[in-house]
């Protein structure tokens, strides 16, 4: 192996660079100077994602264990971006007095060493590879999670997160074990048709899918979402919600769509099943939230049913579709958690209600909330009304009329809640508003960077064929 | 940039410069240069579309523009317009303008309220454009969540609620729509050709007719909700009396027109089986609104809700006349929702004008207002007298030529169906005159012996108003002559599948 081939990582090798970097930096920057690491991180992992987009060659490295190509590359600079948003939204909490340890280091070391999980996750080939990867993103986030040691909350999510994690992981294993039990090998491209369709097969099939259907929180798997965001620091469970799903989304639709293509009548009527549920249950517990955290939270579990339609089609066209909805809704989650996080911050304030008068006060952040949820809802021509009819149109093609249908009628549902939102912030009058205040520069361009891209993305349609020409990667 | 495309700019740039434009005043005049520029493009539209089709051009669209959007899906940006959407693209430039002049004063966060009556219009310029489906969706959904703002903002009343539940109504319309439109769109290679979503393309396939009978109630009740079918048409009254008066306007006056065009353009022109065999049920349900709307409009006592239940009865005749399957009866519903849309426009802008003076809207609280507010009275009963299809206004024309077309059919349930219609005027009259009689005349309530007069913004924006409706009621043949034009392909579509 030289270094010619050794740049396929280039991603997870500066990735990794960075990470060590950081812990450097870490130490040599002490007491008041500490809150420049969080300019440096985010400032030089900036650098590394204009890197990222540089033209990268194609091929496979340990043996077959990790494979990148022009479709996984474009989906890590989507993950990239996604980062940094987080990142720069998450400056002013970091720095912010309210937080008792000034521990601004260790936040950017895990928040990129779970990425660097992500990157191995969507890169493996392998399902040991796999394996830990998923280990690899999990449990730094899960450290994350309990951030804010002092808050009772925090740390229940943490003990939340790793609990449910620990748990998904063993029932993945468990399914690998099948599978390499009916396949003979842990090689996506030696199981490709050598699965069978045998009980052994079958099983390993559902353990699989559900470890990740806990990483996506697919219903019934969706247990710890909402008291995890709730509780975990808004930044993190801003990350959980669009980062750690995508990626998970990523690769379960590349592994069912070729390692398991052979069980497509097995796990297209369970994706089906799963997806209505999960559309209405996300849903109908997104009504009755107070807590902004745990509303979209819900409505995160929500949107995770809808990807689940888009992947019934099980085609080039599908694969293009749930990339391009997941790049929107990183944007669109992201916007929509920014401005909770910032008022949070800001006021102590998550409740809807707190919200009431809000566009008076705020009227930019209130903008930025109400564009970012629409597009969540589906409106156009903001990008996740493109995003959600690709999601229909890839369902109907193989004529899953009747699933379309019902998550139109979910859409419906769902709009109601998002309007509760906008309701408050713009159509009520508060005797007691979040005052007005003033964000820093980078949490300003971070939302400015959201709201354009949530325009763009939708209405500029080279992206989307350019998503639809790396696609044909794939052997399917 | 082609003069349609046009339509869709201006108002993005008007909303831009009302972005950067400081103080109400700013506000205003921005928002009306914007409003004026479109009324003056849609006065050209009309002169270049008429001088298009003097030239001997006699495609089915004209100005047409199809640009690729999304490729993998063979998505189009495709416009183009024929004689009936150039007329709905004025009556809407008409209103809009007009309604900018009846809400001059609007004193709550004026710069919000133009932009999103901005967006709304270039929503619903969009939809008239458009020949592509997904295009038209797309404009579809921006102009109806405009109208959560305006209402949930501006409105008056339980404007939350009323709010709520005409975007809740309207989007979940939107929904079938959707089933619909990918219905027909998965549908539109049954030829053999490749999949389209461009409308004049999928009207050449024979889809088959099992998919025509199973889609179009999804298109059908998709727009029809819209155009206040029964009974889907709850959301109107309580949206209709919660919104501001321009946006009462703009809703009664244009939006709720989306539905017939729709109708018309769309789920009939490209599924003729399936209009066929769903007409006599909707017959029957748009009949059921026409009669049930007028009789729900004497019980009323808000004169906005009287209006709104006039909506619903007078949309119900177009959808009556579309189902109705010949040519006049399209002709009248076609010039029906011309008609109505100003017709409802100057009715609401009155209502508005009356409100603002007596701050209240229950009839039987006033009395002898013509007395008072001359001018805005009489303008009352003309807007009256028009709705009820007096000769000389547009009603009458738009609603003859509907009964004349239902009259066409000599079997006895079409029969029935179309006495039940016409007997509707009887009680048009009556609510009606019934609200003349208590409101304007008789002895002038003590409170309101000093209203101030009618300021020159109202005028401006009614009188408008009033000259298109006589304009349509005196040259009746003009209006009707454009529509006619347009109505051909039609014929050939759905008549002859």
């Amino acid at each position: 192996m030289d270094l010619n081939s050794l740049m396929l990582m280039r991603h997870e090798l500066i990735l990794t660079l960075l990470i060590l970097i950081l812990l450097v930096v870490d130490i040599v920057f002490t007491g008041e100077n500490k809150k420049k690491v969080s300019y440096i991180a985010v400032g030089l992992f900036a650098v590394y994602t204009v890197i990222g987009f540089l033209p990268l060659k194609e091929g496979t490295l340990f043996g077959g264990m990790f494979e990148t190509n022009r479709m996984i590359f474009t989906f890590k600079n989507i993950l990239n971006i996604g980062v940094l948003l987080i990142s720069l939204l998450s400056i002013n909490w970091l720095n912010n007095k309210s937080l008792k340890h000034q521990k601004i280091g260790e936040f950017f070391i895990l928040l990129f060493s779970s990425l660097l999980g992500m990157f191995f996750l969507i890169s493996s080939r392998n399902f040991l590879m796999l394996y830990l990867s998923l280990e690899l993103s999990t449990l730094p986030v899960t450290a994350l999670a309990a951030y804010d040691i002092y808050s009772r909350k925090s740390s229940e999510a943490g003990i939340k997160l790793i609990l449910s994690a620990a748990l998904s992981s063993g029932i993945f294993l468990f399914g690998i074990s099948f599978i390499y039990a009916a396949g003979g090998s842990l090689y996506f491209h030696d199981l490709v048709g050598n699965i069978g369709h045998s009980y052994l097969s079958i099983a390993g099939l559902v353990m699989f899918f559900a470890g990740f259907a806990f990483k996506i929180s697919l219903v019934p798997f969706h247990f710890w979402t909402a008291d995890v965001y709730e509780g975990a620091p808004t930044p993190v469970s801003n990350y959980l919600s669009v980062i750690s799903k995508s990626a998970a989304v990523f690769i379960l639709m590349i592994t069912l769509f070729v390692t398991f293509r052979e069980l497509i009548d097995i796990w297209v009527p369970m994706l089906y099943g799963i997806s209505i549920l999960t559309m209405f249950i996300g849903n109908f517990f997104a009504l009755r939230q107070q807590n902004l955290k745990r509303f979209l939270a819900f409505s995160s579990v929500a949107q995770a049913g809808f990807v689940m339609m888009g992947m019934l089609a099980a085609d080039k066209l599908a694969v293009a579709t749930v990339i391009y909805f997941m790049a929107i809704y990183i944007f669109s989650n992201i916007g929509a958690f920014g401005v909770v996080q910032i008022v949070s911050i800001f006021s102590g304030k998550e409740n809807i209600d707190d919200y009431n008068g809000f566009y008076r006060t705020n009227p930019n952040l209130a903008l930025v909330l109400m564009l970012s949820l629409f597009s969540l809802a589906g409106i156009p021509p903001i990008a996740g009304f493109f995003g959600k009819f690709f999601l229909y149109t890839s369902a109907a093609s193989k004529g899953y009329y009747l699933l379309v249908f019902i998550a139109v009628v979910n859409v419906t549902i769902s709009l109601y809640y998002y309007l509760l939102v906008v309701r408050a912030a713009f159509l009520r009058r508060s005797d007691n508003p979040i005052p007005y205040f003033k964000n820093d520069v980078l949490t300003r361009i971070g939302l400015i960077i959201v709201v354009v891209s949530l325009f763009l993305i939708g209405l500029y349609s080279p992206l989307y064929d350019y998503i639809n020409s790396v696609v044909n990667v794939l052997n399917i | 940039m082609d003069i349609l495309t046009l339509f869709v700019v201006i108002p993005v740039l008007t909303v831009l410069a009302l972005i950067f434009s400081k103080g109400i005043k700013q506000h205003r005049v921005v928002a009306l240069i914007g409003f004026i520029i479109q009324t003056l493009m849609s006065f050209n539209l009309i002169y270049q579309y008429l001088h298009e089709r003097a030239a001997g051009n006699n495609d089915v669209m004209v100005f047409t523009k199809d640009v690729m959007w999304f490729a993998p899906m063979n998505i189009h940006y495709a416009i183009g317009v024929d004689g009936i959407s150039v007329l709905m693209i004025l009556l809407t430039s008409i209103i809009v303008l007009t309604g900018i002049f009846i809400s001059w004063k609007v004193d709550d966060l004026p710069k919000e309220f133009f932009i999103s009556l901005i967006v709304l219009a270039s929503g619903v310029y969009g939809f008239f454009i458009s020949v592509d489906l997904f295009t038209m969706f797309v404009f579809y959904e921006i102009a109806v969540i405009p109208m959560y703002l305006l209402i949930g903002i501006w409105g008056s009343g339980p404007r939350e609620y009323a709010a709520m539940k005409l975007t809740i109504m309207l989007m979940g319309a939107s929904a079938l729509l959707l089933v619909g439109i990918l219905g027909v769109y998965f549908n539109s290679n049954a030829d053999g050709g490749a999949l389209t979503f461009n409308i004049f393309e999928i009207a050449k396939v024979n889809i088959p007719i099992s998919a025509q009978k199973l889609f179009f109630p999804f298109l059908f009740i998709g727009f029809a909700v819209i155009g206040a079918l029964f009974p889907f048409h709850t959301w109107s009254p309580d949206g209709h009396a919660s919104a501001p008066t321009a946006v009462s306007m703009l809703h009664a006056g244009v939006l709720m027109k989306l539905g017939g065009y729709g109708i018309f353009r769309v789920a009939m022109f490209v599924m003729p089986a399936g209009a066929h065999y769903w007409a006599n049920f909707f017959m029957v349900l748009a009949v059921i609104g026409v009669f049930y709307g007028a009789l729900a409009a004497i019980k009323q006592k808000d004169l906005k809700y009287i209006n709104a239940y006039s909506s619903v009865s007078h949309l119900g005749l177009v959808l009556l006349g579309l189902l109705m399957m010949n040519e006049i009866a399209w002709k009248g519903a076609m010039l029906q929702s011309l008609s109505h849309g100003f017709i409802t426009a100057l009715f609401f802008a009155m209502i508005g004008v009356i409100y603002g003076r007596t701050h209240t809207r229950i009839v039987t609280k006033m009395s002898g207002l013509l007395n008072v507010i001359p001018v805005a009275g009489a303008l009352y009963v003309i807007a009256g007298m028009a709705n009820l299809g007096l000769p000389g206004f547009s009603g009458f024309v738009a609603e003859m030529n509907i009964f004349v077309g239902a009259f066409q059919h000599a079997d006895t349930f079409h029969r029935v169906i179309t006495i039940i219609a016409v007997s509707s005027i009887v009680v048009t009259a009556v609510y009606i005159l019934r609200v003349v009689g208590m409101m304007l005349m008789g002895p002038t309530t003590p409170e309101f012996k000093n209203l101030p007069k009618i300021s020159w913004y109202e005028k401006t924006g009614t009188y408008i108003l009033v000259l298109f409706i006589v304009l349509i009621g005196i040259f009746p043949f003009w209006w009707g002559g454009i529509i006619s034009d347009s109505i051909g392909p039609f014929i050939e579509k759905i008549l002859t599948f």
